[in-house]
């Protein structure tokens, strides 16, 4: 595996203006708050964490969907924050996104070939080219070439999401950004969805920033894995180690909430209690303080230190 | 195309109103042809006759054929039809599209306009309309393509706003479609469903504005055989001559019908997703 950093992302925030009605106080919920990562070229890169902590905001802020309060994103030692539109416009092809509920994302009204067309129409390419490309984007992801003119309605949700796959290959990104793309297919498609995606990677040799909520699923795709909680990130690393040796408390109590497919498995489960804090008015301190088992006065009073505690293994916690 | 003929054909209702439709049209262009009388001739000593076999459909006031006035106003309503709503519609789709997708003050700017336009009355605003560019048939089609064009221009915001959000526009600009291309190719197709019920229920109105303008002497010459011109004429004679208002009432009452269950089932061929279900 290449060393080389494709991304690298510093102290990257967004913080989302809420009105709470008429006349009110204007809350501001921080969706994104000082998340700093990189990733490196050929790798899969996993984002964990509940429904909420920022993992999706964190998604689009690297696609310049949305943009970022604060922080700088390089990608490929450019600050693509500083581009402007029509560079932005040059430089999408480099990376791309797959989204997280392919029944949403595909336009009802568009021939399969038309939506797998569209990337390559914003390049301007040759209509026979477009066409060739087209038929091998089918191929790669396994959908028969014969059903290019049929309508997204007309698959099955794991279908639809490779066609989804398929629009977000078609340039030939380097990166490739996957907000939760098994998140809304049933079990038994989701292998097959990642598989598909492990497979490509081998071929083309993209890198990934892969999002999801499910552990096992990210564990199975990624090189690396980040925990994320409250639009912070508490611990990356790589992700045997994470998965062998958890060092924060938040993530121990996500991995011992997998289930494991052994009836004699003896394994203590770590219950969280309470609900995850609002965003607009998150704890103080360490932010995961209110539901941690070992939280002691300084996690409620100091915010801990992302650092490096082994090599390459991170965390932000003050008893570890 | 021959898609969506296959999913009309389905639809027994749709297709007596295309049927009608294309009867309408086809009287409007062989109106020479097939008319009995001349429309616009007066036979005095043939004044309030009854519906016969002279005259099928009776002959009014002044003794002119009924039927054969009836056959001539087609193509009246059907110009005006046309003309006024295609101008509401390309004027409002333009406006809503525009407004919702661009929103902030681009959208308060444009809402306002035709939140004003809205307040006035419709035949109110017609009116001044009229006033301001002079009474003919040309200037009665641009007042009520202006009257109509709130009404468009509302549905299109709305719509436009429900899915200006989905994903899959997302999708699009995340892969650097031009926001034009975006409006057109993604935003347009899955708005147009709302507009084209629109489009029908307006020819009605278009028709019956037509009628009233022309009544109050502001849109075609009295004596043109428009179907408004002579239901408003044949109110006088409701309960001695009825048949000189009730018919031209079932042809403006034929003619809408006709094009409201079209656009029905068109609204329904459009929609890829209810492709294999049996209506």
């Amino acid at each position: 595996m290449a060393t080389e950093e494709i991304l690298k992302v510093e102290g990257l925030k967004k913080y989302f203006e809420v009105s709470n009605g008429f006349l009110r106080k204007k809350s501001i919920v921080k969706a994104v708050d000082d998340v700093s990562l990189t990733v490196k070229r050929g790798e899969t890169l996993g984002i964990v964490g509940e429904s909420g902590c920022g993992k999706s905001t964190t998604g689009r802020l690297l696609m310049r969907l949305l943009d970022a309060t604060e922080g700088t994103v390089h990608f490929e030692g450019e600050n693509i924050m500083e581009w402007s539109r029509s560079e932005l416009k040059k430089r999408r092809r480099d990376f791309q996104m797959i989204f997280q509920d392919p029944f949403a994302s595909l336009n009802p009204r568009m021939k399969v070939e038309e939506i797998i067309e569209e990337p390559l129409l914003t390049i301007g390419m040759e209509k026979k080219e477009r066409k060739e490309r087209v038929s091998q984007l089918l191929q790669d992801v396994g959908i028969p070439e014969s059903y290019k003119g049929r309508f997204p309605h007309e698959f099955s949700g794991g279908q639809r999401q490779r066609i989804g796959i398929a629009r977000a290959l078609a340039l030939k990104p380097k990166l490739i950004i996957a907000d939760e793309p098994v998140a809304a297919l049933d079990v038994s498609i989701q292998a097959q969805i990642i598989n598909l995606l492990m497979d490509l990677q081998k071929e083309y040799g993209f890198t990934y920033l892969f999002i999801a909520h499910d552990l096992s699923v990210v564990q199975y795709i990624s090189d690396r894995v980040g925990v994320m909680y409250l639009g912070q990130m508490m611990e990356l690393a790589e992700s045997d180690e994470l998965y062998e040796h958890p060092l924060h408390p938040y993530t121990q109590a996500l991995l011992s909430a997998i289930p494991v497919p052994d009836i004699h498995a003896k394994k203590e489960k770590i219950t969280l209690t309470g609900e995850v804090p609002s965003p607009d008015n998150p704890p103080s301190g360490c932010r995961f303080h209110t539901r941690c088992p070992i939280a002691t006065e300084r996690c409620k009073q100091e915010v801990p230190e992302f650092r490096e505690i082994k090599n390459g293994h991170y965390v932000a916690c003050h008893e570890v | 195309m021959s898609d969506l003929w296959y999913q009309l054909k389905k639809n027994k209702i749709a297709m007596s109103g295309l049927f009608m439709t294309i009867i309408l049209i086809i009287l409007a262009i062989t109106a020479p042809w097939i008319a009995p009388y001349d429309p616009y001739e007066m036979a005095p000593d043939a004044r309030f006759a009854e519906p016969s076999l002279a005259h099928f459909l009776g002959t009014d006031q002044f003794g002119r054929d009924i039927l054969s006035r009836i056959i001539y106003g087609s193509r009246i309503s059907l110009q005006v039809g046309i003309i006024s709503v295609g101008l509401s519609f390309v004027l409002g789709t333009l406006i809503g599209v525009v407004a919702a997708y661009y929103g902030k003050w681009v959208d308060a700017a444009l809402s306002r306009l035709t939140d004003v336009m809205f307040s006035f009355p419709d035949i109110l605003l017609a009116l001044v309309i009229m006033a301001i560019l002079g009474p003919s048939l040309t200037n009665l089609m641009i007042a009520v393509g202006i009257v109509y064009t709130p009404i468009f221009a509302r549905i299109a915001r709305g719509s436009v706003l429900s899915i200006k959000n989905s994903l899959f526009i997302e999708a699009a600009r995340s892969m650097g479609v031009s926001n034009l291309k975006i409006m057109w190719k993604h935003i347009l197709p899955n708005s147009m469903a709302p507009l084209i019920v629109q489009v029908t229920l307006s020819f009605a109105f278009a028709i019956l504005a037509e009628a009233a303008l022309s009544f109050l002497g502001l849109g075609v010459s009295p004596d043109t055989p428009s179907w408004g011109i002579m239901l408003s004429e044949g109110k006088s004679w409701m309960e001695s001559a009825w048949w000189i208002a009730v018919f031209p009432g079932i042809a403006i009452t034929l003619a809408v019908f006709s094009f409201n269950v079209m656009g029905d089932g068109l609204r329904d061929a459009l929609d890829p997703r209810l492709k294999n279900e049996s209506s």
